[in-house]
């Protein structure tokens, strides 16, 4: 299987690539243009891009009123959201995926957080959202959105992990770009008050284990969250990145559960019940639990390992250049802090420390960087992540091992990312 | 009081107003003195800048949950069967039912269309090669069928069936899954918890700390690991990665 591909799939490689490259067309083609330094004795023609009067240089460009909520350059439109359609039966009970690879840092933008919903996003007014508590408590209350902006307020930055993040990937390799492999999940700044303050005005009983979370949209989704996690350090949000939810993101009010998989994350919170033991939601039971080998499955596996993946060199962002080159990519742990991020160019032989910048946060995506040279060779590229309890993040085939192949939900193995002589790269199966 | 001590009291009071917020919402200490104060506001005056009140655990903010409120949003069901409603259902009524309202997306017999979830079948398969996780195959409680078409049912339209519908729909599925046999049998607010499903003890909690523990590594290998790595298959070869023309249009 380590043929060369053929030129039409090198062809449709390219052309899928191309959504990565977009934004990059106009640098791309300026440096196709003989360099000064590129050959003796050949004399450089002038660039048209600095020698000619662009339009942008001359003509007025808009106004401050044409844009009262700013969007992207349209150079950069290929930067969306994309669903497989094939994954699900209908687009309100569907996953769309963040464009990974055309991201830098560790905020998502609000726009490009991955969407997934049950019952299609609900648009509720604030004024007529209410959010009760009740159950094993002294006194069963309801919030108004004014009450709960009354509260006092926490910042801070997680990640969002969908726990069927990867699992497409389970048997083999199978789409062909980390939007589709890794882009269930988003790393943002939300504002809100803890769960703790809430159940603090209702009063929690002392035979109180478990809560029921429950959302107002055409879902109802609930869910089952231990007491102990909700005192600890669980949100209730109602700001992301510094504005307003999104509705796609739970307008008005969300939950937020550090390190935990997505499913917990109730959007549209209308309702928090205190009782004694699990309800055993359709998504707890159904869903969102890990079918092992022996035909039993593991439940309750809420927290999220240690993962990494390359963003870019990716199949959507092939190598353009000989030479200086920059891989990046993210990492992140459910169970803290990211301590360290390897680096492979072979496949997993020979591993290199990759370098960290940027905030690095309890339950929050890291972003790291090799600066490398290009000389054109093969390069099967993987990078490990490894997190502060010791965790290492392992392989497919050892993942595979103890897990087989039917849990679906948390794949958190090696990826491998083949970059061809050419540039181009695509998601492979290496053993 | 002496003249010392006067001066003394009258120091403390410009001290604390000199310092707002500081002690703002603090009870005044029984048997607090004067020269204590001084001691207070020496001590905060030394602190850079004085905090801002702590926020107190009741916060005023809510009001009572009326017990009409709590009956209209409390619908959950748990496997104790603790939130089943009163009311009644046979499979033979839910059939009707679940053919005019269910098997669009879910076909007649539960075994789903499209790929909109299969109900029924999928027994012994969990350890196959393409296992089928159906109610009857796979879900540990009975109550959580009722529990989410409560919630989510019929996709569209949810919130609109009665509690009676909802234990007819409940038996449907049941039957269709051989969980209940008799086609006749009445579910109710009484029997459905005691319903035992097929795969209700196929499920543990959470190990990955210990039977995962071999992926703690101290020392994870750094060079020369293993043999050469080879391609032994592609995401290319599969073929079903979105293009271009599969994404949204963006004005």
């Amino acid at each position: 299987m380590s043929e060369k591909p053929t030129s039409d799939v090198l062809n449709r490689r390219r052309f899928l690539g191309a959504a990565g490259l977009g934004a990059a067309g106009l640098a791309g083609a300026g440096s196709m243009l003989p360099s000064l330094a590129a050959k003796a004795g050949e004399v450089a023609k002038p660039d048209p891009a600095i020698t000619e009067i662009q339009d942008w240089n001359r003509y007025l460009g808009d106004g401050v009123d044409k844009r009262p909520y700013g969007v992207p350059s349209k150079f950069e439109k290929d930067v969306i959201r994309r669903d497989v359609s094939w994954l699900t039966a209908s687009p309100e009970s569907s996953v769309n995926f963040t464009p990974l690879h055309a991201l830098d840092g560790i905020i998502t933008p609000s726009g490009l957080c991955f969407e997934r919903h049950h019952g299609g996003v609900a648009e509720i007014d604030p004024a007529q959202h209410r959010l009760m508590i009740h159950g094993l408590v002294d006194t069963p209350l309801v919030f108004t959105m004014d009450d709960i902006k009354r509260m006092p307020r926490v910042n801070k930055i997680y990640f969002l992990e969908c726990a069927a993040n990867s699992g497409m990937e389970w048997r083999g390799a199978q789409l062909n770009g980390c939007q589709f492999t890794h882009g269930m999940i988003h790393n943002v700044m939300y504002t809100g008050v803890t769960l703790k303050t809430l159940l603090d005005q209702a009063g929690v009983k002392s035979n109180a284990k478990w809560l029921l979370l429950e959302g107002a949209d055409s879902a109802g989704m609930d869910r089952s969250l231990p007491l102990e996690k909700a005192l600890d350090d669980v949100m209730i949000a109602y700001a992301m990145n510094g504005e307003a939810l999104r509705p796609e993101n739970g307008y008005p009010l969300r939950a937020v559960i550090p390190g935990w998989q997505g499913n917990l994350w109730v959007k549209w919170l209308r309702r928090i019940e205190v009782g004694d033991m699990p309800w055993q939601t359709r998504e707890e039971t159904s869903k969102y639990t890990d079918l092992m080998p022996d035909g039993r499955a593991r439940k309750h596996t809420f927290v999220m390992d240690a993962k990494s993946v390359i963003t870019s060199p990716s199949p959507q962002m092939p190598l353009k250049f000989k030479g200086r080159n920059v891989l990046t990519g993210i990492a992140w742990s459910g169970r803290g802090t990211v301590k360290r991020v390897d680096v492979s160019m072979d496949g997993g032989r020979n591993w290199y420390e990759a370098r960290i910048d940027g905030p690095v946060l309890n339950k929050s995506i890291v972003r790291f960087y090799v600066d490398f040279d290009w000389n054109g060779e093969e390069l099967m590229l993987q990078s490990r992540a490894i997190d502060e309890t010791g965790y290492v993040q392992p392989t497919k085939a050892e993942l595979r091992k103890v897990r087989g192949v039917n849990s679906v939900y948390h794949n958190n193995g090696i990826q491998t990312w083949l970059v061809h002589p050419d540039g181009v790269t695509e998601n492979v199966e290496i053993a | 009081m002496s003249k010392s001590l006067k001066a003394l009291a009258g120091f403390a009071v410009v001290a604390a107003m000199a310092l707002p917020l500081a002690q703002a919402g603090a009870e005044p200490k029984p048997g607090h003195k004067a020269k204590d104060a001084v001691k207070e506001a020496k001590a905060s005056a030394q602190a850079a800048v004085p905090a801002a009140p702590p926020a107190p655990v009741k916060l005023g903010l809510g009001r009572p949950a009326l017990p009409e409120e709590i009956a209209a949003w409390d619908i959950d069901v748990r496997p104790d069967g603790q939130g089943l409603p009163p009311g009644r259902g046979t499979a033979k009524e839910g059939d009707a039912l679940f053919q005019e309202k269910c098997s669009t997306c879910h076909g007649e017999f539960g075994e789903g269309v499209g790929r909109y979830p299969v109900l029924s079948g999928g027994h012994g398969t969990l350890k196959a090669d393409r296992p089928d996780k159906t109610i009857g195959s796979y879900w540990p409680d009975a109550t959580t069928v009722y529990d989410y078409v409560r919630h989510a049912m019929p996709f569209g339209n949810a919130r609109s069936l009665s509690n009676d519908e909802i234990y007819a729909l409940t038996a449907y599925i049941l039957n269709m899954n051989d969980v209940i046999k008799d086609q006749d049998f009445e579910l109710n607010q009484t029997n459905l918890a005691k319903v035992k499903m097929p795969n209700a003890d196929g499920f543990y909690e959470d190990d990955r700390d210990t039977a995962e523990k071999a992926f703690w590594n101290k020392n994870p290998c750094m060079k020369d690991c293993g043999p050469a790595p080879k391609v032994i298959g592609r995401a290319i070869a599969v073929d079903v990665t979105p293009d271009e023309k599969a994404g949204p249009k963006v004005d």
